[in-house]
């Protein structure tokens, strides 16, 4: 009798415990999101700062997960992300993740609107001359990735060009610890200048 | 010709009678600012620089005054009166005049305070979750587009901005200054004062 009663206030407690860790955590949570929506925006849209914030909004949970990562294991050096993600543990970056998937806002656009075309022309059917898959391929006919896959529909525009022209110093970085990014640093060597600002031109006005 | 030279005279100073009146009418308009904001723009307190400062930021303001959107206390008294009869040509010509001219820093910080505000604005406080001011105004504090240039204002007025924002008062453009503020103690905020102040 008195083990059962043991055993019944054992579970009380813990249970109770867990909903006092589930509630402060979920305090923090809110906490830390909107730090991140300071940047990133309300709705994790992006922001044209002096560097461009990217969009978060609708972004791939696992993709999210591997850059902050990258980011704490200098993978992906930039010293306002490694600093942001350095006390941010799993947990809270799964729930992050979580957070932003669930945002839709409109895309900041702002791109030019006459490379659109031909930046849709590309992201569907690639670039075969230069051995270039079609993005769509991979990211999804909408851009909505899958997976490790980011969704790149409604990203900033003058990020999508930062990223595909700096791939190669910007991603991977740590050779100890080759990541996924490898397999965009072939396709953001080939594609010109004018090809990457027609892509960027098209994500940025996707919705 | 006849009278070549004479003809030349006539020219010459209706030009300048002019230009002259055109500067003459410039320099009213720029005087109704610079009454306050200093005679090179550099500020006098408790009227920021404008020298130097991002056109569209300017005039971002100048229209915000009018519509009342930025309400804290010393715009309402003075800003909201200056601004009220401002067409936006007017609006945009004066803050790209602005703009141009040389700024120079107000050196008017607590030096003691200026490397703790330096790691807050280049690094921020992710413990506290206070986002590094660099990824939007730029490692010189030199701002972009509508987002102000804060490098070199003064002490005083980038101190009353961050407790303003603090304290509920509006900026003009809505997030993420009031709620980015909110989070700042005092002594957070004389440190990024202070280190701004020194900042070309």
């Amino acid at each position: 009798m008195q083990l059962v009663g043991l055993a019944v206030l054992t579970i009380v407690f813990s249970a109770t415990s867990r909903a006092d860790a589930a509630a402060s955590s979920n305090s923090a949570v809110v906490a830390k999101l909107a730090y991140c929506q300071d940047c990133h925006g309300q709705s994790g849209q992006g922001y044209r700062g002096f560097f461009p914030i990217p969009r978060l909004a609708g972004q791939q949970i696992e993709y999210l997960e591997n850059q902050l990562r990258a980011f704490v294991e200098r993978r992906r050096p930039n010293p306002i992300m490694s600093n942001v993600a350095h006390v941010l543990s799993p947990d809270m970056i799964t729930a992050l993740a979580a957070k932003f998937r669930d945002f839709n806002p409109k895309p900041l656009g702002g791109g030019p609107k006459d490379l659109v075309a031909k930046g849709e022309r590309i992201f569907q059917d690639g670039v075969p001359e230069a051995n270039v898959a079609a993005c769509a391929a991979c990211h999804g006919p909408k851009a909505l990735g899958y997976e490790q896959i980011p969704h790149l529909a409604g990203q900033l525009y003058p990020y999508l060009i930062k990223e595909l022209t700096n791939w190669g110093k910007e991603r991977g970085q740590n050779p100890a610890h080759p990541d996924a990014s490898f397999i965009m640093a072939p396709i953001a060597h080939s594609l010109t200048k004018s090809q990457v600002d027609a892509v960027a031109a098209y994500l940025s006005d996707l919705k | 010709m006849k009278y070549t030279r004479l003809k030349i005279a006539v020219v010459a100073m209706a030009c300048f009678a002019v230009s002259a009146a055109a500067a003459h009418a410039e320099s009213l308009a720029i005087r109704n600012c610079t009454w306050c904001h200093g005679g090179s723009a550099q500020g006098y307190t408790p009227a920021p620089r404008l020298a130097g400062q991002r056109p569209q930021y300017i005039e971002k303001q100048l229209m915000n005054f009018s519509a009342h959107t930025r309400d804290n206390p010393f715009s309402k008294l003075y800003m909201w009166g200056a601004a009220a009869n401002l067409s936006p040509l007017a609006a945009r010509n004066l803050a790209v005049y602005f703009s141009t001219i040389p700024p120079k820093a107000a050196n008017d910080g607590d030096r003691e305070l200026a490397a703790a505000g330096r790691a807050i604005y280049q690094e921020g406080i992710p413990d506290a979750n206070i986002v590094a001011c660099v990824a939007c105004h730029g490692p010189n504090a030199q701002g972009v587009g509508e987002i102000p240039r804060l490098g070199g204002l003064a002490y005083t007025y980038l101190k009353r901005r961050l407790e303003q924002w603090g304290q509920g008062y509006h900026a003009a453009a809505g997030p993420p200054m009031p709620q980015i503020a909110s989070k700042l103690s005092p002594k957070h905020i004389a440190a990024l004062a202070s280190y701004l102040s020194f900042m070309k």
